[in-house]
């Protein structure tokens, strides 16, 4: 693989896992969001697996292979299983309408960028320069779990500020060890599963997840 | 302004124009038959014209000067746009003005002096209509400007035969996530601002849901097929600049006639490819109410937004 095919479809990869963020803001149905989530795994996995063939790294080529199966797979169909089970309202509940939480997402995408600008300043790689990126992917998680009323949504906002963690973790360190991508990834599919159960929970209690009744003590 | 640079302007003038019917009339083609019907044939577009530059001009007494003047500006404009363009050649006479900003300066020309029109003859449907399509085009008229300029920034230069001739040089930069980004924010914006599905239906009279049609209610005969011919043109004009800045393979870079021939051959076979994806994906869509609309200008502009920090942060 070349320089420039390398560099090519690095950015490639990792701009798309920052536009099929911006893609979960702008979608209104419960189950496309989930499936912008699994092609977020999808587009992780191939920024680990295309740094693995340029550095000619088998172990982080394996970690592409458990992210795929993980993030595009695993975790979505619990969420997915989630959206389902929860059949009364399958549209996106948010505080602020679609073109704000748009605007405010490029917002945190400038904020990502000025505050990154030190650590890109360390090295010229290509990695480094699409640091940003996963800040970004990171911020507009925090956003999402902020404006979103559903529970089913914190949960994907939760795997979204992940991937994001994870993306930064690729691109900054060139090769993650398979034991703590291991580790990671077991915690997150407990944090999923925990979610998901508290979910429950709280629609058996409710008969819904719309977080906004729990706010006030009721006897 | 050298004398092959001036034919050659002349040039895509004239082979827009001409084609601009024959595109629309292939494209309500493709639709009938997905939709099952025989259709109309393609000459037809071109009949409707001559069938409506034939009848005797109406104007109405309570309209003023906007409302005669209005057809021309359209249709000069986008005939100017389209000699601008690098259609055919990046040696075009109109190189030196064929600016980013001129050429989305004069579409909103149009796109303005259309809506004056309606608002003119005093009619519920023409302020109606007009309103809408401000409230459309101040946001995608933006997002226009973002995406060229996010492309105009590796060039260094907002001149857009200069964006093709550097595309052209880098082959690379096609593939690059600012294009694909800006490709895509522009795409989006093509549909709105030609009045297509999802944003508007070419085709519907139903009073409620129309934006360009609404405009054009109180034109007839000639004015009428001036506006049909500009609306059709500008069509031509936006998937042109669309097929020829991010996919410029097959432009000349001389302006010798066998060059040209080869490019009007490619340009066309581009616009056609452009034209048949969206009468295709028309048939399978519905149009969106109006009030989701700007959600998806909003979306197209935050795209054309990621291209230009991505071409400042990560090129």
């Amino acid at each position: 693989m070349s320089e420039t095919t390398f560099v090519q479809l690095l950015d490639l990869a990792a701009g798309l896992v920052l536009v099929i963020s911006f893609a979960s803001l702008w979608l209104r149905r419960l189950v496309t969001v989930t499936r912008m989530i699994a092609i977020q795994g999808v587009a992780l996995a191939a920024v680990a697996a295309v740094i693995g063939f340029y550095e000619h790294e088998s172990e982080l080529v394996a970690v592409a292979v458990l992210v795929c199966v993980l993030r595009a797979y695993v975790l979505p169909a619990l969420i997915r299983r989630a959206v389902l089970a929860g059949s009364e309202h399958r549209e996106v509940e948010s505080i602020i309408n679609v073109p704000a939480s748009l605007l405010a997402a490029s917002a945190l995408t400038l904020v990502a960028y000025a505050a990154t600008r030190d650590v890109v300043a360390l090295s010229s790689a290509p990695q480094v320069r699409a640091i940003p990126l996963g800040v970004s992917v990171v911020l507009i998680g925090m956003l999402m779990i902020v404006t979103r009323r559903k529970a089913v949504l914190q949960m994907m906002g939760v795997l979204m500020i992940d991937n994001g963690i994870a993306l930064v973790m690729f691109l900054g360190t060139s090769g993650v060890p398979l034991v703590i991508e291991l580790g990671v990834a077991s915690d997150v599919l407990l944090a999923v599963f925990i979610l998901q159960v508290l979910t429950n929970r709280i629609r058996n209690k409710f008969g819904d997840t719309d977080l906004d009744q729990l706010r006030a003590l009721r006897d | 302004m050298s004398l092959t640079g001036t034919a050659v302007a002349l040039l895509q003038v004239v082979l827009t124009v001409g084609a601009a019917p024959l595109l629309i009339g292939i494209m309500r083609l493709i639709r009938a038959r997905l939709e099952g019907r025989v259709g109309p044939p393609i000459l037809q577009p071109w009949r409707d014209l001559r069938k409506l530059l034939g009848k005797q001009r109406m104007v109405s007494d309570n309209t003023g000067w906007v409302f005669s003047v209005a057809p021309l500006v359209l249709l000069a404009s986008a005939a100017l746009v389209a000699g601008i363009v690098p259609f055919l050649s990046t040696q075009s006479a109109l190189d030196q003005v064929g600016d980013l900003f001129a050429v989305v300066y004069l579409l909103l020309l149009g796109t303005v002096f259309l809506s004056l029109a309606g608002l003119d003859t005093g009619t519920a449907f023409g302020g109606m209509g007009a309103s809408r399509s401000m409230t459309i085009t101040a946001i995608a008229e933006p997002t226009v400007l973002v995406a060229i300029f996010a492309l105009s920034v590796s060039t260094g230069s907002s001149n857009l035969g200069a964006i093709v001739a550097t595309t052209l040089a880098h082959p690379a930069t096609a593939a690059s996530p600012e294009s694909l980004l800006a490709f895509a924010a522009l795409a989006v914006v093509t549909i709105a601002e030609t009045g297509r599905i999802p944003v508007d239906n070419p085709n519907t009279h139903l009073e409620l849901t129309m934006i360009h049609e609404a405009m054009v209610l109180e034109y007839s005969g000639p004015d009428l097929a001036l506006i049909e011919l500009a609306a059709h043109l500008r069509l031509v004009v936006f998937l042109g600049l669309l097929s020829n800045l991010f996919i410029p393979w097959g432009i000349a870079t001389t302006a010798r006639p066998l060059e040209l021939l080869a490019a009007a051959a490619a340009v066309a076979v581009k616009i056609l490819a452009l034209a048949s994806v969206i009468a295709v994906v028309e048939v399978f869509t519905a149009k969106v109410r109006l009030f989701r609309v700007p959600e998806l200008l909003a979306a197209s502009f935050v795209l054309a937004f990621l291209a230009v920090t991505a071409s400042f942060f990560l090129a």
